[in-house]
């Protein structure tokens, strides 16, 4: 199998981007990806779904995604056509739901710190390398535990324990 | 090497003597919670799983208080959708209507989290339950679905923190301002992952009511959960509710913690958590004067009797409160409205110009029955204060506990309870 290679710009972000910034309570009565997709980030960056561009790679500072527990964030990150989180650390509930339904997170500080806004980068998950096109520089984040790369292989967690 | 409280459940239900931190786990669940935002979704996943039937019917619980009374189309399809599920499962803890309260506050008063539990829950402030010496934890909706269907869920254990609180409690000081001064003190993720760990000679001093709340917000430190050990207040409180047996644990003497706070609580003054993050932290009495238009008691933080008692002693004594301040009362549940009725509360509040609403978690999250305007700036007794949180992006709500958001909404601004003569 090849390995899968995520490509796309950047939309940087600070600390503590919680998950009442990512999708806002007052669409929670939806589950529907496609109408979440429409409001991502509108909180925190109302021009975010205007700038998106499908593959794009969200990076953040600490804490990425704290507060709720509410699936429908990393459900509105993914259909909003984001092929990666990259950040520092992310909040743990954040971390379980993203991994849950297939969204690719990964945590490099080295990455956090040299990567721009607006940067061209490209991810191979297989590897855990990041690649700097704009800066042309690469980066190395953790390898996910082989608990959750099981996950992840099998599509998801009720994928998972159907097996 | 001994074991923390919260590592000697999770190895008690994996059949294991001792389990490490770090170490993976897919230990039993004995309750699995959800409500009616996350439980859509989640049994829209438990239905993709060819599963046909929950693990147990009496281990899950069903709330539905975010956004009902039903706000609107969309919610009440949600909770149609929930209620059917509910129904063709013979879900025997399932809260609507007349029976719903606020999840973290019906779910261990009616015995259904008990100490020494492990209870799951898509919902952040599932980790409210550690103050019955339980594990407990928020998950999201596609663990809801896998527990739903195997009654287990994956874990990584946590490394446990301690905090030893010591010293004499203020005037007014609540487990809200305890929780709040820490939360100040290490930061939103200062307990990214980990366990913590509440312990010291103050404990004894605090009611179930307090535990709770401190509890509950160890989410903001971006804790895996909070607790407490049980000890006779937690018997008090569980002997007459729990609907199956008990059982108590406790750290071992010698018990490993990856960092250790004491905590003098002779320094903590009533505390207000400024916008926008739960951390801002302040003595109220250190603020500058601050006009505020509405303020919010309830929710699963602090919507408890004891909670209501305190605010209506306040109250009484300003007997109205600001005309320019909407004072939105909520009982966090059925019996808590019932006995602030026969106590005489809800008079007290209606009196003075409040509103007194029917449980649900509503403005907390931006729900309803409560939305915040541009510019508008309200002290609620809740957990969150981030952007838009109570409604429109450029509002803001500051975190307090009932005492100093009584006295906010007699005075019009952020207030002390002693300000109220």
């Amino acid at each position: 199998m090849s390995d899968i290679i995520l490509k796309g710009k950047v939309h940087k972000y600070g600390s503590n981007v919680n998950t009442d910034e990512i999708i806002p309570a007052r669409y929670l009565n939806t589950t529907d990806p496609i109408v979440l997709a429409k409001y991502c980030m509108e909180d925190i960056d109302k021009d975010f779904v205007k700038n998106v561009k499908p593959g794009d790679i969200i990076v953040a500072e600490n804490n990425f995604g704290c507060g709720s527990s509410r699936e429908h964030a990393p459900i509105s990150i993914k259909a909003a056509g984001v092929s990666a989180v990259i950040a520092n650390s992310f909040a743990r509930i954040f971390f379980r739901n993203s991994i849950n339904i297939g969204l690719p997170i990964l945590e490099s500080e080295e990455a956090v710190k040299s990567i721009k806004d607006g940067d061209e980068i490209e991810i191979n998950l297989n590897k855990g390398t990041i690649h700097n096109i704009t800066q042309n520089k690469t980066y190395q984040s953790q390898p996910f535990p082989e608990f959750m790369q099981k996950i992840i292989k099998a599509g998801g967690l009720l994928k998972y324990i159907k097996k | 090497m001994g074991s923390a409280i919260t590592e000697k459940i999770l190895a008690a239900h994996c059949g294991k003597k001792v389990v490490e931190p770090g170490e993976f786990i897919e230990p039993k669940v004995d309750i699995a919670l959800g409500n009616d935002v996350t439980a859509p979704l989640a049994i829209k996943e438990f239905k993709k799983s060819g599963v046909k039937k929950v693990f147990d019917k009496n281990k899950i619980a069903l709330v539905m208080d975010h956004f009902t009374p039903n706000k609107d189309i969309l919610s009440a399809e949600h909770v149609k959708f929930v209620r059917e599920f509910a129904k063709e499962q013979k879900i025997k803890h399932y809260f609507e209507g007349g029976n719903v309260g606020v999840e973290h506050a019906i779910v261990p008063e009616k015995g259904i989290a008990i100490p020494g539990d492990i209870i799951i829950g898509a919902d952040s402030h599932t980790c409210t339950y550690g103050a019955l010496g339980a594990f407990s934890t928020g998950v999201g909706s596609t663990d809801l679905a896998s527990a739903m269907a195997t009654g287990k869920v994956w874990f990584k254990v946590p490394n446990s923190i301690k905090f030893v609180l010591k010293g004499k409690l203020n005037k007014w000081v609540s487990g809200k301002d305890i929780i709040l001064y820490i939360i100040g003190l290490i930061g939103v993720d200062g307990a990214l992952y980990n366990s913590m760990e509440f312990t010291g000679s103050v404990c004894k001093k605090l009611t179930m009511a307090d535990r709770f709340t401190i509890a509950n917000m160890a989410i903001e430190a971006g804790g895996k959960n909070g607790i407490f050990a049980p000890d006779e207040i937690t018997e008090k409180y569980a002997a007459k509710r729990a609907l199956r047996k008990y059982k108590f644990y406790e750290s071992d003497k010698d018990a490993k913690y990856l960092k250790t706070y004491e905590i003098d609580c002779s320094k903590i003054f009533p505390q207000v958590a400024l916008p926008f993050l739960p951390s801002n932290a302040k003595a109220v009495k250190d603020v500058k004067k601050t006009y505020i238009d509405q303020v919010v008691i309830g929710s699963c933080t602090n919507g408890r009797i004891e909670d209501l008692r305190i605010a209506a002693s306040i109250i009484k004594k300003g007997k109205k409160v600001n005309p320019n301040v909407r004072t939105i009362v909520i009982p966090a549940t059925p019996a808590i409205y019932s006995q602030a009725l026969e106590e005489g509360l809800l008079k007290i509040f209606m009196d003075a110009g409040a509103v007194v609403s029917a449980p649900t978690c509503g403005p907390c999250l931006g729900g309803h029955m409560g939305i915040l305007a541009s510019g508008e700036k309200c002290v609620s007794t809740t957990n969150r204060n981030f952007v838009g949180r109570m409604g429109h992006v450029e509002s803001q709500v500051f975190l307090a506990n009932p005492a100093v958001s009584a006295a906010s909404a007699i005075k019009g601004y952020i207030a002390t309870p002693d300000e109220i003569k």
